[in-house]
């Protein structure tokens, strides 16, 4: 085909509406900015958790983990499937924009807003008194570690998009995000919980993001156990969407 | 030349139902092809078929020369798609749709102009999901038409809109079929097949039952009719006993009888003689409903 418009600008088209559109809706913002910045300051400054040191030190990264866990899961989930049962990613295969370029415009307006997320979460914490020192080892380990969590919960988001019903994907996402709040070392420790609660979630998404996430701003160091976990999820949940996902 | 749409013994199965059953059809380029019969008869599926929706489990679809799945790329470039429902994103607005379909596109008409030719400048920023049945109608066509395309795939396009929307919905169309585009469009009114398609399929049961131009149509149907209006309540059979010819009931207060001009002094002599009130009698061709009812009756036999 001779003179079409370039990949990259209809994927920059989608991807602007799609962001305008995320940012447009209050519910979004509510659980992608409201809750983790909210669960943050309220947390930071009463002190009715038993945390160990400084409730920010303990409260952030579990916060950057919530933040992208509510934008590469809940949200995306819920506005993809939505525009599926309103018929507009089929509309859209009749585009020149192709299916994988759909998903690179969702990924790029996810990713945005994660930019976001963490650039007013640090900002907060900041405020609040949060002073890390992860040095460039502990840095570089966290931003990947967000990027492997966000690539795991977007997967998630889309199997579930991909394949129930739109009502159903809003409570299962919601469900989810409550659950994975308080079972992840989000707000609550994980050595809290009770000691088969806390295994069980050790394997799911959540908690080995915020345990890196955890161990990478404070002592600048890798733990490799919730690593790998992570990066199992990274690779095989955007899978799995790919293999259930039905476009109407 | 080569037609711009052509599907080819098209067979398509849900669940091992047969929805469409062989279906043959071709839409020269530059002329409208309007595709009618009930509902269930495979419309839609066909339509979806042509747009590259639904994979056929036999026969051919070619779209521009094209596989519309197959070549995809090269197909929907230059073809424009208007689903019978849904599709835009519900928190958008009008003009915000309209400018990302436009930007997919090389070419694309001025999406406020379009715009303003639908009559839907005044609403351009309002939500989707506020807007009428009609404006969302005439939303999802604008959609189909910003990418200038040289074929237009439209699934009952004035469905739920007001006569006044649907003239100028007409007018559109005109405008598109002028500027040399193929359109394809499936419709139930007979006065929209009328008045925007060259030639007419109506389709039964997944199968083709007749093609032409309406006038085609009208004399396979059954050549000269008189149409008979009244308000009484007339004995078919017996008014055809009188004249000779068969006669049908056609909606409410209105008969054709399938003979020539001919024969109106005995259906007069037949109303005087019963004392029944006349409205009308005329004679002519079938209308293209009369024609498409007949058809269809027709093509599933005697009951």
């Amino acid at each position: 085909m001779t003179g079409g418009v370039p990949a990259r600008r209809r994927v920059a088209a989608q991807a602007g509406l799609e962001l305008r559109l995320l940012v447009r809706n209050g519910e979004n913002l509510l659980v992608t900015v409201g809750i983790p910045v909210g669960l943050l300051v309220f947390f930071s400054l009463v002190p009715v958790l038993p945390l160990p040191g400084r409730p920010v030190d303990f409260l952030v990264p579990g916060v950057l983990a919530l933040a992208v866990m509510s934008s590469g899961m809940v949200s995306l989930a819920i506005a993809t499937a939505f525009e599926r049962s309103y018929l507009v990613l089929k509309r859209l295969g009749a585009t020149p924009l192709r299916r994988r370029e759909l998903v690179a415009a969702k990924i790029a307006a996810v990713l945005a807003v994660q930019l976001a997320q963490t650039g007013l979460i640090v900002a907060v914490a900041f405020a609040l008194g949060w002073r890390p020192q992860p040095g460039v080892v502990g840095t570089a380990v966290a931003a990947g570690g967000l990027l492997l969590g966000s690539a795991g919960f977007c997967g998630v988001g889309l199997a579930l998009a991909g394949r129930l019903r739109a009502l159903a994907t809003l409570a299962l996402a919601n469900g989810l995000f409550v659950a994975l709040l308080l079972v992840s070392g989000i707000v609550v420790p994980l050595d809290a919980l009770p000691g088969w609660l806390a295994a069980v979630a050790g394997v799911l998404p959540a908690a080995p993001l915020a345990t890196l996430l955890r161990a990478a701003l404070g002592a600048g160091v890798v733990a490799a156990g919730p690593l790998a976990i992570l990066a199992g999820w990274a690779v095989a949940a955007p899978l799995v969407a790919a293999a259930v996902f039905r476009w109407e | 030349m080569e037609p711009a749409i052509a599907v080819d013994g098209l067979v398509k199965r849900y669940r091992g139902r047969t929805v469409v059953d062989g279906l043959s059809l071709t839409v020269a380029a530059g002329t409208v092809l309007a595709l009618v019969g009930p509902n269930g008869a495979g419309k839609t599926t066909t339509v979806e078929c042509v747009e590259g929706f639904r994979v056929p489990d036999a026969g051919r679809v070619r779209v521009l020369g094209c596989d519309p799945r197959r070549d995809r790329d090269a197909v929907v470039a230059r073809m424009g798609v208007m689903l019978q429902e849904g599709g835009a994103y519900q928190a958008a607005s009008p003009r915000e749709m309209v400018r990302l379909y436009a930007s997919f596109h090389i070419a694309p008409a001025d999406p406020d102009d379009l715009l303003e030719r639908l009559g839907l400048a005044a609403v351009a920023t309002a939500r989707y999901r506020t807007l009428s049945g009609g404006q969302k109608q005439r939303l999802n066509l604008a959609l189909a038409l910003v990418g200038r395309p040289e074929v237009a795939i439209l699934d009952e396009p004035t469905a739920g809109m007001d006569p006044q929307v649907r003239r100028d919905t007409w007018r559109l169309l005109d405008g598109l079929r002028d500027d040399g585009a193929t359109v394809l469009l499936t419709t139930h009114a007979m006065d929209e097949a009328e008045h925007l398609a060259d030639r007419v399929a109506v389709i039964d049961a997944g199968r083709l039952v007749a093609a032409g131009t309406p006038a085609e149509l009208a004399a396979a149907a059954g050549g000269a009719v008189v149409v008979v209006t009244t308000p009484a309540r007339v004995d078919a059979a017996a008014l055809a006993a009188a004249v000779g010819a068969p006669v049908e009931q056609a909606g409410t207060g209105r008969l054709v009888v399938r003979t020539g001009a001919a024969a109106i002094p005995r259906v007069t002599a037949f109303f005087a003689d019963h004392g029944l009130p006349l409205h009308g009698v005329s004679a002519g061709a079938l209308s293209l409903e009369d024609a498409y009812l007949r058809l269809l009756d027709r093509n599933r036999g005697p009951a």
